[in-house]
């Protein structure tokens, strides 16, 4: 009697504690813990400008983007120019990122026959998770060359006079998945200007803003207010409005501006069409982008 | 002799359990690749950073892969991957969460390969439905290969292909899992 019992009982232990079914877990996942990633934020705008003016994205490492960037003449010209049609100035560039924060260009310009030069390095980038930062941050530094022959080829000329220079902090959110805000505070110079009535450095700040229509279409504004009493009372703030429209691998920016130049002391410093006066270019950038280096994956 | 055996039978007992705790495996970088190549364009990703954990005694399998963890050889496409079609922001992770249908042919402590079949509930973009497919299971030296490909159909994920690049994407999507697990110890 004794032994059917005993091992009954050393039965049910032995089910009681080995019971290899009972211990199912719900969530495996979570035995190895929360992984500690960072989520950078990507695609605040469409392309590496807002319209004229950088905006907070890079080209990506080894990706070169080629921009061609065209204003027709001014709609105030009327119908004999075809409302500005009939006239045109261009900007042809080169964008490449070195790295996903570094990135260089150049570009000729139609307007004042402009060669420039720039390089942009993006200092903070906007993540949540284990690096959370808010806000991201670049830096962007350019000169430029104007190469029209010389007004006055008389008196002695300096090539470095043909020179200016822009630096720039590009400082941004993109605060939602629809909207991206960015404050660009600028410091303009230019080795040799008209009047004395007119400063060297040149003091401004940009506003820019995207605001996504849908997947492959946003609206996008540009601002740059130039602080009082540095360029002579013509010259107008920059103010731009249009659309960038994504097709894959090509990004089109349909604009109104009323600046003529497309580089950075042109249109904040010399832009001279007035919004009220019919002074507004139609325009478009078209950017292309091609993958030189691939990479390791 | 009767206590002898007794203390054996529990004995024994609590190693069945303790090897019944550590029956785990997992992973952090196993490799999901999945191709929407058509004739004009190749789309192709690879992601290296696949989270999954094999639990042997139940046949339980769950798997977990970040969106934006998946790399394109154009860096353009990725974006657009992110931004246009998987809203990796709002929608982070892919995950499988299933079950082996026949785990118990597979000898997890003897060295060959198994033939599985898995079947379990994939979340991608949002949206959870039932998959089943075959796998593989293959065990060597105490690590574990599990590998699997499968079709998913985008149109099943709410991933909607606008008719600009309609030419150009797949609507069927191949996907291709290869994860080396090893033992979980806790």
């Amino acid at each position: 009697m004794k032994t059917p019992l005993f091992a009954f009982l050393a039965l049910i232990a032995y089910l009681f504690v080995s019971n290899p079914l009972g211990a199912q877990d719900d969530d495996l996942l979570a035995l190895l813990g929360e992984e500690k990633t960072t989520n950078y934020i990507t695609a605040s705008f469409k392309t590496n400008r807002v319209i004229n003016g950088h905006s907070l994205e890079n080209t990506h490492a080894g990706v070169l983007d080629f921009k061609i960037g065209h204003r027709f003449g001014m709609l105030n010209q009327g119908v004999y120019d075809l409302f500005g049609l009939d006239n045109a100035t261009i900007r042809l560039g080169l964008d490449y990122g070195i790295t996903n924060r570094l990135q260089i260009g150049i570009g000729r310009s139609t307007y004042q026959k402009m060669l420039d030069g720039y390089a942009k390095f993006r200092i903070l980038r906007q993540s949540t998770g284990d690096v959370n930062m808010p806000v991201s941050l670049t830096a962007v530094a350019g000169m430029y060359v104007n190469t029209l022959k010389w007004a006055n080829p008389d008196r002695e000329n300096y090539f470095s006079s043909r020179m200016s220079y822009a630096w720039q902090l590009i400082l941004g959110r993109k605060i939602n998945d629809w909207i991206t805000v960015q404050l660009t505070p600028t410091l303009i110079h230019r080795n040799l200007v008209a009047t004395l009535a007119e400063d060297n450095d040149v003091y401004a700040l940009g506003i820019g803003i995207r605001q996504r229509l849908s997947r492959r279409v946003t609206l996008n504004a540009e601002y740059t207010y130039v602080l009082p009493d540095q360029i002579l009372s013509r010259y107008q703030n920059a103010v731009s409005v249009g659309l960038d429209i994504e097709t894959g691998g090509h990004v089109f920016q349909l604009h109104l501006t009323n600046a003529t130049a497309m580089t950075e002391p042109g249109f904040i410093t010399e832009t001279t069409g007035d919004w009220m006066d019919g002074g507004i270019h139609f325009g478009f950038n078209i950017s292309r982008v091609f993958t030189i280096v691939k990479p390791k994956i | 002799m009767k206590k002898i055996l007794f203390l054996v039978l529990i004995l024994s007992g609590l190693l069945v359990q303790t090897q019944a705790q550590t029956q785990k495996y997992f992973t952090r970088d196993g490799k999901i690749q999945f191709t929407a190549s058509t004739p004009v364009e190749k789309i192709d990703a690879t992601s290296k950073g696949t989270t999954a954990v094999i639990d042997a005694s139940t046949g339980a399998i769950e798997f977990a892969v970040l969106v934006k963890g998946f790399l394109f050889e154009r860096s353009l496409m990725q974006e657009h991957f992110n931004e246009n079609y998987m809203e990796s922001d709002k929608f982070p992770k892919a995950t499988f969460k299933g079950q082996i249908q026949n785990a118990t042919s597979v000898k997890w402590v003897k060295d060959g390969d198994y033939p599985v079949k898995v079947k379990g509930t994939l979340t991608i973009h949002g949206v959870s439905r039932e998959v089943a497919t075959d796998a593989k299971i293959s065990i060597k030296g105490g690590k574990i290969l599990a590998t699997t490909k499968f079709d998913v159909a985008v149109a099943d994920y709410n991933i909607k292909i606008p008719s600009v690049v309609a030419d150009k994407v797949a609507r069927i999507v191949t996907i291709s899992v290869e994860a080396g697990l090893t033992e979980l110890k806790k």
